[in-house]
């Protein structure tokens, strides 16, 4: 089950599955947290789940959605991060955990997925969906998404 | 930590496609249904807005920017009012489509024109930095449901904070032109700021039971959050302004001449077509 955004990221790797789990009478369980709260993906992701556990020869599937605790990129695995840079996105620099609270941000560095400078800049915060910003490369000239943190 | 609460409780349920999902439904108290309803209103509207800059923003990532924060506002507005519609059985729908402008509960900075894009970025400046102050309080909220939307709200409202500050800082720094805008749109926009801070009989009994947070303890955060900007801007916090606000305000259904033609344009299409769904 990937991501129909990011199909090199599983949903587990993206930390939108939260938990899974069949009961004895072969009943499934699965819990789904959206990423941003206006994310169209995750119907998208809710409705792959559903269809891949009917496929495995299970007919009574539950998806429940969960609000809380909210979804934080903290939660990617490290295995997801470097799918994701292999596949030319950059994974989270730093925690969200740790994200400094004041009104004026300092920006730090991010570095290139293809050539790991860090002599890049951001185009835009706001990139191709939600949960990434545009950069650019001024060492190998190319353009890069930056997942950010959340 | 809160404890685990289902989207399908808050919002997604129906409107999500395909089916086999069952909800618990936290159904709301009336006075908890009226206060949802006023943050969804704030986020709904606002949203809107954003939208129609899609295509005239000033360069394309602007389009994409300000587009990505409306998404963002309608996540949150879906959660709010489906959660404001248990109390009553309406839908977030219902409540979106099928209200008149004296049965929307947005303060009336929401409802004000983008005007040029310095007002755009002055309105997104105080809503973003108001609502940071108020969904970062509301983590703590007693209602549970209400809890949780704002702990994932506070984390997107951030970005929304940094955008607004960021061309703040900007547009004030850059050419005469830029700047004498934003001072304009900062005048313009101040008198609108006081409404989000009153108290009124609704928070102050909400606040008693902790499901609320009273608007005017947000007030000094809040402003020293717009001083750091101001500072770094080189802009002056205006004072001493404040709009006429007609009895009770957008929080008693009491707007201003800009939220009919919004809500039209909004509205028209459920309208035309009644029932009709994707």
């Amino acid at each position: 089950m990937t991501d129909p955004e990011i199909p090199v990221l599983t949903i587990e790797d993206l930390g939108v599955l939260r938990s899974a789990s069949v009961d004895e009478t072969g009943a499934v369980r699965v819990q789904l947290t959206p990423t941003y709260s206006g994310c169209p993906a995750l119907d998208a992701m809710r409705d792959d789940v559903v269809l891949a556990l009917t496929h495995a020869g299970y007919d009574d599937v539950s998806v429940e959605l969960v609000l809380a605790p909210a979804w934080t990129t903290d939660w990617m695995s490290e295995a997801g991060k470097a799918k994701l840079r292999r596949y030319g996105i950059q994974a989270p620099t730093g925690r969200a955990a740790a994200r400094d609270a004041g009104p004026v941000r300092v920006q730090l560095a991010v570095k290139c997925p293809r050539c790991d400078s860090l002599n890049t800049r951001e185009l835009a915060r706001f990139g191709s969906t939600s949960c990434k910003a545009l950069y650019e490369c001024r060492d190998c000239l190319e353009p890069f998404d930056y997942f950010k943190v959340l | 930590m809160h404890g685990s609460v289902t989207v399908d409780e808050l919002a997604l349920a129906e409107e999500l496609a395909g089916s086999g999902i069952t909800g618990a439904g936290r159904v709301a108290s009336a006075d908890a249904a009226e206060y949802a309803m006023r943050l969804g209103d704030d986020a709904l509207v606002l949203a809107q807005q954003l939208g129609m800059w899609i295509t005239r923003a000033p360069e394309l990532e602007e389009d994409v920017a300000l587009g990505n924060i409306g998404l963002d506002l309608i996540g949150h507005a879906r959660s709010l009012l489906h959660y404001a519609g248990t109390a009553t059985g309406r839908s977030e729908d219902d409540l979106a489509y099928w209200r008149g402008e004296p049965e929307f509960r947005n303060a009336w900075l929401f409802e004000q024109p983008n005007g040029d894009f310095a007002h755009t970025i002055a309105r997104q400046l105080v809503a973003s930095l108001y609502l940071y102050e108020l969904y970062g309080a509301l983590e703590e909220s007693a209602d549970e449901t209400i809890a949780a939307i704002a702990a994932k709200s506070v984390k997107e409202v951030d970005y929304h904070r940094d955008h607004a500050v960021q061309w703040v800082l900007r547009l004030a720094g850059g050419t005469d032109e830029s700047r004498r805008r934003m001072i304009l749109a900062v005048t313009d926009t101040w008198p609108y700021v006081d409404e989000l801070f009153v108290d009124d009989e609704l928070v102050t009994r909400l606040a008693a039971d902790g499901v609320a947070v009273l608007p005017s303890t947000l007030r000094p955060a809040f402003e020293a959050a717009v001083d750091a900007v101001f500072t770094e801007a080189g802009l002056e916090r205006p004072t001493g302004r404040t709009a006429f606000i007609a009895s009770g305000g957008g929080r008693a259904g009491r707007h201003t001449e800009h939220l009919g033609p919004l809500l039209a344009e909004m509205q028209v299409l459920a309208r035309s077509h009644p029932g009709a769904s994707w």
